[in-house]
């Protein structure tokens, strides 16, 4: 453990651990953020210094242990150290999502009580002024941007860098004060308190103690062997429980480095000149990374696009053995075992190559002897001289060269290139994302997590990555799996409480301390992997008691770039159905590429070829749905394609896209009748609401179709019952 | 006389300084057409000017007057209590007049970044030769300029396109990027030719922003000719309106919204 330097036992606080960090790493880089088009850097002494300044800085202001200390802006080194001065000063940070209304912020404000606010820009300055009068209990606002802010009233308003400096002024004056505050904390004080982005009703406090950072920050560092020349680029909002624990908690224990960019804009190019070793991005970054490559290469010459397609083909079974990063594990002193290991392998290599070579002369020679004159005809060396190698050998001569020719410029331009580990989570990535990356030799893995954990609940260690499992539980979390098929776990990183609302506390941590995720999943037998298929409360159960998972089978759906939206029917009958959404701009492409002529999305979506080339797509989803014996239910009998698309304007969806599933059984009753009644087409009629506000119906006769059913592979309804 | 030394305060409460420069008499005339005819104004410190009127006014030709293009038929121009005699237009930008253009006129081919710091031309020290070679001072001269050029770009909120040719940039941005050139030099007075022509109302608004934040944080004069009416009576301190070559009004805006002769040229009325 000390060789990765993660932190004594002794350090029970992130100030204490900063301090370690200061004797341990001082001149080492803790900090960067890109300024003036230049990166600045900061040590982890120069960053203890301003940080115990900003903590003084702050204790003139008169903070008190256990004051509220709200942050709001983007990711700067001076957010992170004004929350870590914050808990020297015995506060609490509060940071708070920076693209919040002012409504929204006003809510949290209210709640958590916060007296002092500091916040990134101007922007925030306004959210906070606007809400100031409803709110008397804010005494000062800080901001970090001197910008625009000349006109405001300071009376109650400083820059922060002027605090930095009236502490530094003043440090005779606060120095013991500072001390012993930094002296109480200890594993059990607060160490952050986070607010649930709310997406069901108003947001929750979520407080997490010393303890559920520190230890959770251990045992996920020591999980991937990080250590002090990691890079991290923190770009995730501040307000997310997953950058306190990566940008903090980790930075702090394992000592390495956080790099902030320039602006939220520049993000990428940032990414490409750090070229961060650990990285973490939700799913719809890699989405987007990887549609920039594929319209790049459409535009490259037929050079570049041949080697591409040549090299990414030949990547997708090989990569994953021979482009991973070397771990970390497998970095400290060769054993003997592994040194014979090596040396065998590498002669039977060499072996291999000189008995082809000379079994190519031997039979050369007889060859020579029968036909003197013509041997050249009689005899050929199969193929090129790579085929004389062992096919793993080839592969591997192939994948270097696929390695300077494709793989390395591109990980280079996507800022990828050192890349040791990568994790995604909060939602389902696409197969053939996940395998994009993994066969350029980037170690992606997924997690599974959740505020109230502190980030880790699963996760897949090296060598064990697949797309479908969240992995396996992280060091020291104990997971369990209901009747009903909830997951719960209890881990050290389980927090506190939800701050002032001991009802909500207690309905979702039980008295040992088990939290209910709202999840459903299963653990797959023989790899111990987490599985997770839907909501708890969207799974159900068919007429014949079979697990009926609609999240998990639209998501295969969705994967495919023609269908926006999938909604499948099944829960308490005898078989699945579905209503499809197509995406527009994709088919909408391929009706253009096929010379199919339309004048609505309404022709498009009720096209012949439309519907054949959708019941394509979920005959497959079907055939892979029918492999999971705890899943084959689900395979959707019959479909349709929907007239219109799914709207939050209509109520059928959220704001953030989820689909609300009672609006639509109810609003399309006629249709799911259909689905079940065997008739083939049906007319109906739809209210729709216009983004101005009026109402209007669409009119349409819709056909229903059947898809292929797959045969199942067994049934196991003792699993589900 | 008192009031040319003290200046005025606006509405929203900034000091306006004395006359910076002062146009009397100007007239210009091309061959037989009279672009401009007998107009005379100030533009004072700190100050937001705007020069409105409708479609051949001669608004850019007044411009093109302060900023040395022109040298006036008659009358004359006084910068900072001098007479200013005919100057080229580089002789002029280095007493402190940038200028934006109507249509863009930037180097394509260039990055955002070289681009600005061509505005940075006219307080470059070091000779071509030095500069060529990139030795001694001319180096450290560059970081120099680098540098104000950085903060101008973080000011501007263009640090994504910095290294990106101005070729492929959308319209709103390189509008942008010759605002930032323009600021580069420094400028006493910044003159800005139709800075929110053909942009959408976002980019207006944050081109609105930028000129105001410009205004308060550097306290660059500011010349605009605009035809947003809603952009220029939020903006300026001070307008200035021009019907066919001649000034119709001049004052606060809503002196000027109100201004009969005003109001006729925008609506219309038969000219005898």
């Amino acid at each position: 453990m000390a060789d990765h330097g993660v932190a004594e036992r002794s350090a029970q606080s992130i100030p204490a651990l900063l301090a370690h960090n200061v004797e341990r790493l001082g001149n080492r880089p803790a900090y960067r953020e890109k300024e003036f088009g230049i990166w600045q850097s900061w040590t982890w002494a120069e960053a203890a210094d301003e940080i115990r300044a900003m903590a003084m800085g702050f204790l003139s202001l008169g903070v008190e242990r256990g004051d509220h200390i709200a942050i709001i802006g983007r990711n700067r080194p001076a957010h992170y150290w004004a929350m870590v001065a914050a808990q020297m000063c015995g506060a609490v940070p509060v940071p708070l999502y920076q693209d919040a209304v002012a409504e929204e912020m006003a809510y949290v404000l209210d709640h958590c009580g916060a007296r002092f606010v500091v916040c990134g820009d101007q922007e925030q300055v306004d959210k906070v002024v606007e809400v100031e009068d409803r709110i008397h209990h804010i005494q000062h606002v800080m901001y970090t941007d001197k910008r625009g802010m000349r006109k405001y009233d300071h009376a109650r308003m400083n820059a922060l860098e002027d605090i930095i400096a009236e502490g530094k002024a003043g440090h005779f004056r606060y120095e013991g004060e500072i001390e012993k505050r930094v002296a109480e904390l200890n594993y059990d004080s607060t160490c952050v308190m986070l607010y649930t982005s709310g997406t069901t009703g108003k947001p929750k406090g979520v407080v997490l103690s010393n303890r559920n950072i520190i230890e959770t920050a251990k045992n996920s560092a020591a999980f991937d062997h990080l250590g002090p020349d990691e890079d991290v680029l923190a770009y995730l909002p501040m307000a997310w429980v997953g950058d306190f624990i990566f940008s903090i908690g980790q930075a702090m224990v394992a000592g390495f480095c956080v790099n902030c960019p320039e602006s939220p804009e520049t993000m990428m190019t940032d990414l490409r000149e750090i070229g961060p070793t650990y990285f973490f991005a939700p799913p719809r970054i890699f989405e987007t990374m990887l549609t920039n490559v594929m319209i790049r290469m459409e535009d490259a010459g037929d050079l570049k696009h041949g080697l591409f397609k040549h090299f990414m083909e030949f990547a997708k079974g090989t990569g994953e053995e021979y482009g991973m990063p070397r771990y970390r594990v497998q970095r400290s002193k060769p054993t003997l075992r592994r040194r014979l290991r090596w040396a065998y392998r590498f002669s039977m290599g060499i072996g291999f190559a000189v008995e082809t070579m000379v079994e190519n002369a031997v039979r050369l020679a007889f060859v020579r002897l029968r036909h003197p004159m013509e041997h050249r005809k009689f005899f050929k060396a199969k193929g090129p001289l790579l085929n004389i190698y062992p096919q793993p050998l080839r592969d591997y001569f192939n994948y270097r060269t696929g390695d300077v020719t494709i793989y390395a410029p591109l990980k280079n331009t996507l800022g990828l290139s050192r890349i040791r580990v990568a994790y995604t989570a909060g939602e389902a990535i696409g197969p053939e994302i996940f395998e994009f990356y993994r066969s350029l030799g980037i170690n992606l893995k997924q997690l599974y997590g959740q505020t109230e954990a502190s980030v880790f609940i699963t996760q897949q260690p090296d060598g064990q990555v697949r797309a479908d499992t969240v992995g396996v539980p992280s060091p020291g979390v104990e997971v369990k799996i209901a009747d009903n098929g909830e997951v719960f776990y209890r881990s050290p990183g389980t927090f506190v409480e939800y701050y002032n609302n001991p009802e909500s506390t207690a309905s979702t941590k039980d008295a040992e301390g088990w939290v209910a995720t709202g999840d459903a999943g299963f653990f797959e037998e023989g790899t111990g992997h987490l599985r997770i298929i839907d909501r708890a409360k969207d799974v159900g159960k068919m007429a014949d008691g079979r697990l009926f998972a609609p999240k998990y089978v639209e998501n295969k759906l969705k994967f495919y770039p023609n269908i926006l939206e999938a909604v499948v029917f099944g829960a308490d009958r005898d078989r699945c159905t579905a209503f499809i959404n197509i995406d527009l701009t994709a088919v909408g492409n391929w009706a253009e590429r096929n010379n199919i002529a339309y004048a609505s999305y309404q022709e498009l979506a009720g096209h012949p070829r439309v519907y054949e080339m959708i019941r394509e797509h979920i005959d497959e989803v079907n055939a892979s749905v029918a492999q999971d014996p705890m899943l084959s239910g689900c395979q959707i009998h019959r479909f349709l394609v929907l007239h219109k698309e799914l709207d939050a304007d209509d109520g059928e969806m959220t704001r953030t896209r989820k689909v609300r599933r009672n609006v639509i059984a109810e609003k399309f009753a006629d249709l799911i009748g259909a689905l079940y009644d065997g008739s083939t087409s049906i007319y109906t009629e739809t209210e729709v609401t216009y983004e101005d506000g009026r109402k209007g119906a669409i009119k349409a006769t819709l056909r229903i179709e059947d898809a292929t059913v797959a045969p199942e592979a067994q049934p196991n309804r003792e699993a589900a019952a | 006389m008192k009031d040319m030394v003290e200046g005025y305060t606006t509405p929203d409460g900034r000091q306006i300084g004395g006359v910076l420069m002062e146009l009397k008499n100007i007239t210009l005339r091309f061959g037989g057409v009279v672009a401009i005819k007998d107009i005379s104004f100030d533009i004072r410190e700190g100050e937001i000017r705007a020069i409105i009127g409708p479609n051949g006014a001669g608004k850019s030709s007044m411009l093109n007057v302060i900023s040395g293009f022109y040298v006036p038929t008659e009358g004359e121009v006084w910068f900072h209590g001098q007479k200013r005699p005919a100057m080229r237009p580089y002789q002029v930008a280095r007493l402190g007049i940038a200028r934006t253009f109507q249509n863009i006129a930037l180097f394509d081919g260039m990055s955002v970044l070289d681009n600005i710091m061509t505005g940075r031309l006219t307080l470059m020290k070091s000779g071509l030769l030095t500069q060529a070679m990139w030795w001694g001072k001319a180096a450290a001269e560059e970081d120099e300029h680098r540098e104000k050029v950085e903060k101008i770009i973080d000011f501007l909120e263009i640090q994504n396109i910095r290294k990106t040719p101005v070729g492929r940039l959308p319209y709103g941005l390189k509008k942008r990027v010759e605002l930032a050139r323009a600021l580069a030099a420094e400028p006493k007075i910044l003159l800005l030719d139709e800075p929110m022509a053909g942009m959408n109302v976002e980019e207006k608004e944050d081109m609105c922003r930028f000129i105001l934040d410009v205004n308060d944080e550097f306290g660059t004069t500011t010349v605009l000719i605009e035809h947003d009416m809603g952009v220029v009576m939020d903006l300026s301190d001070r307008v200035v309106v021009m019907d066919y070559g001649r000034k119709i009004g001049d004052g606060p805006p809503d002196e000027v919204r109100n201004n009969q002769d005003v109001i006729d040229a925008y609506l219309g009325v038969a000219h005898e």
